[in-house]
């Protein structure tokens, strides 16, 4: 099976589980006097997980016929690429989204860039590093000083 | 009105005034560029600074440059690097970010810069003519017709369906719907769909998944494929436009300005519906030859969010003005700004305080040259970001990208939330599903089932449906512009078939 019908299967299971919601258990909670209204807070969600159902089996069973065409990146020669490289920038985003806090905006965000350029085969540090103390430096003025929208700078044992 | 005119010209054109827009210009675009930070968030910072001013003129032509600074900011990150930080200039980004890859990013902003500069004088011109006019119009909607419209602007999503693929669009569509509806909802007030998340009870955060949807996965292909990676040699080419290019965009400005500025005019609609609804119209009566470019890099969808988002950002300030009554979030902000120096906005604003309402009128001309003024010469500087090299510019792209929905949403939950939805793009991407019908999907979701709710409340039922002729008629024209391209596929399979078998 093609991976858009396999996407449209799991897309599937995620309607059915939301109509199931809509459809039997979120208006279990609603208030008695809500229920004389001619819309509940399951209406809307109820026509929404019909649509979608109807949408992903009009996939699931090709009831629509679409001109095979050549894709950007094919997905089942994935390991021709920079795979590798993909998913150590997505674990380094995830990594900076948990450290932002402890580790404060500073150190986490220039540890960031820097190392976002090492994994893409950066090494020249000379460069790195005074680029990513900068840009981190001058963001954080941007949005701390001048926009002022709290960013916790330092670590809290820095005094951050 | 001529000597309206005349006092607006003589408070807009003293020296302090002429400064104040100058400032707001600049001091848009340049944090506009930032995701994350839309007209909104910027005017909302400029308001203390504005009404420490005192002048309610100058105050007023500050925020009111910022605002379309802002915009035109705006509008340069998604064309640049996908990551529009603002709903109103996500449609920019569907043929702005392709020209940008094929090394036309030059000429993606010069048309950007061209077309805003015309939406906006063109749209300041019409609310010069028709603004009391309009206000009485405006006030026909009710919400049966904003649902319409809304339905309308969903109807958007048949331009993203490639041949035969008005299916997968409408579930991207339908599943943007959905996500829309997770979260308390403005009417029930009940959370929803949450799971007992208390960071999910505010619903997904808009910006969030923008990044997630444009900037994330298209930064992925980047590093996946390498070879693509920003322009060819870091030679920023093509800045000007031919006078072909000028003759095939100049009706579609015209066109936009007009539909965008009346758009603008509808309170609750805005620049946002305006640019989709701008995108969807000219790629449907575009010919054939031209629609298929739609999305690819095509000079007229560029030109006509842009053009529409502009004309409805000045359309906006209508029912602002005249009425007192907010047409957008921008400009709920900014009314707020007018209560706070002691003005009051509507019916009386015109005779009243004519300085006031004609100096703005006369602001948005000079802003809207100014911003045109300022940014063709700086656009070879601004493309130029582009030639910086991949191993800098990706973790670049990446860290604005974290930084929009940071700013956006001040928790660090929505980054990992961000980075969740950004591998469920990439994977959606990689088997060819249309991603914009998502995002406009969940831009409409919230207002569609606000108005849905309200008519249904106000008639008990779907009745609103046939007793009023405009909405009927509304639903009407979506559902033609949703299933023509499933009707144009088919009959091009059936004349394609007739042709092989020898008919």
């Amino acid at each position: 099976m093609a991976l858009d019908r396999w996407i449209a299967l799991i897309l599937l299971g995620i309607c059915l589980t939301y109509g199931y919601t809509a459809w039997f258990t979120m208006d279990a909670s609603l208030a008695p006097f809500m229920k004389r209204n001619p819309i509940w807070p399951s209406t809307f969600p109820k026509v929404l997980s019909v649509l979608a159902t109807l949408a992903c089996l009009s996939i699931l069973l090709g009831l629509e016929k679409s001109e095979a065409k050549e894709p950007e990146i094919d997905y089942r020669r994935l390991h021709e690429y920079k795979l590798g490289q993909a998913v150590m920038l997505l674990a380094l985003m995830a990594a900076y989204a948990l450290c932002l806090r402890p580790l404060g905006f500073l150190i986490s965000t220039t540890a960031f860039l820097v190392l976002g350029s090492f994994i893409l085969g950066e090494r020249k540090w000379l460069v790195m590093i005074p680029i990513a103390l900068t840009a981190t430096g001058v963001v954080w003025y941007l949005v701390q000083e001048v926009l002022g929208i709290y960013m916790r700078p330092l670590p809290g044992f820095l005094g951050g | 009105m001529l000597e309206g005119l005349l006092i607006g010209l003589q408070t807009a054109m003293s020296f302090q005034n002429l400064a104040m827009v100058i400032a707001g210009c600049l001091i848009g675009t340049f944090i506009g560029m930032l995701p994350g930070l839309g007209p909104m968030s910027i005017i909302a910072i400029m308001i203390p600074v504005a009404i420490s001013m005192g002048d309610p003129s100058a105050a007023l032509i500050l925020l009111a440059g910022v605002y379309y600074g802002a915009i035109f900011g705006g509008s340069t990150s998604s064309i640049l690097l996908n990551a529009p930080g603002v709903a109103g200039t996500v449609a920019s980004s569907f043929d702005g970010y392709p020209m940008a890859r094929q090394g036309k990013a030059g000429k993606a902003l010069t048309i950007a810069a061209i077309a805003s500069f015309a939406g906006g004088t063109i749209g300041a011109i019409l609310l010069m003519v028709f603004a009391p006019m309009l206000s009485s119009v405006a006030l026909l909607f009710h919400s049966a017709e904003y649902f319409a419209l809304m339905v309308v602007g969903l109807s958007a999503i048949a331009a993203f369906a490639g041949t035969g693929q008005v299916g997968k669009a409408l579930l991207m569509t339908v599943l943007g719907l959905i996500m829309a509806t997770v979260g308390e909802g403005a009417l029930f007030n009940l959370p929803r769909f949450t799971g007992g998340i208390m960071d999910l009870q505010s619903g997904f955060g808009f910006i969030t998944l923008a990044m997630a949807m444009f900037a994330l996965p298209e930064a992925l292909f980047l590093v996946l494929k390498p070879k693509d990676a920003g322009s060819a040699d870091g030679e920023i080419k093509d800045l000007r436009i031919t006078g072909a290019e000028a003759r095939s965009i100049a009706p579609v400005i015209g066109r936009q300005s007009i539909q965008g500025f009346f758009i603008g005019v509808l309170p609750g609609a805005g620049a946002t519906i305006a640019s989709f609804l701008g995108y969807a119209v000219e790629r449907n009566i575009a010919p054939k030859h031209e629609q298929d470019e739609f999305g690819k890099g095509s000079i007229k969808g560029l030109a006509a969010p842009e053009t529409a988002n502009n004309a409805a950002c000045t359309g906006s300030f209508v029912p602002l003005l005249t009425l007192g009554i907010p047409g957008s979030g921008t400009t709920a902000i900014l009314l707020g700004a007018l209560i706070a120096l002691n003005v009051s906005p509507g019916p009386r604003l015109m005779i009243d305080e004519p300085q006031i309402f004609w100096a703005v009128i006369m602001s948005m001309f000079i802003g809207n040259l100014v911003l045109l003024i300022l940014n063709l010469p700086l656009i070879p500087y601004i493309a130029k970001v582009l030639a910086i090299p991949r191993n800098y510019l990706i973790p670049f792209i990446l860290f604005f990208t974290l930084m929009g929905a940071y700013i956006g949403q001040n928790n660090a939950t929505e980054l990992l939330i961000l980075v969740a939805f950004g591998i469920c793009a990439t994977a959606l991407k990689f088997a060819d599903y249309p991603l914009a019908p998502l995002l406009i999907g969940f831009i409409l979701g919230g207002m569609l089932e606000n108005n849905f709710a309200r008519s249904m409340q106000l008639y008990d039922g779907v009745s609103f449906i046939w007793e009023r002729p405009m909405t009927l008629g509304l639903l009407v024209i979506a559902a033609i512009l949703i299933l023509l391209p499933s009707y144009r596929a088919r009959r091009a399979r059936l004349r394609a078939q007739g042709v092989a078998d020898g008919d």
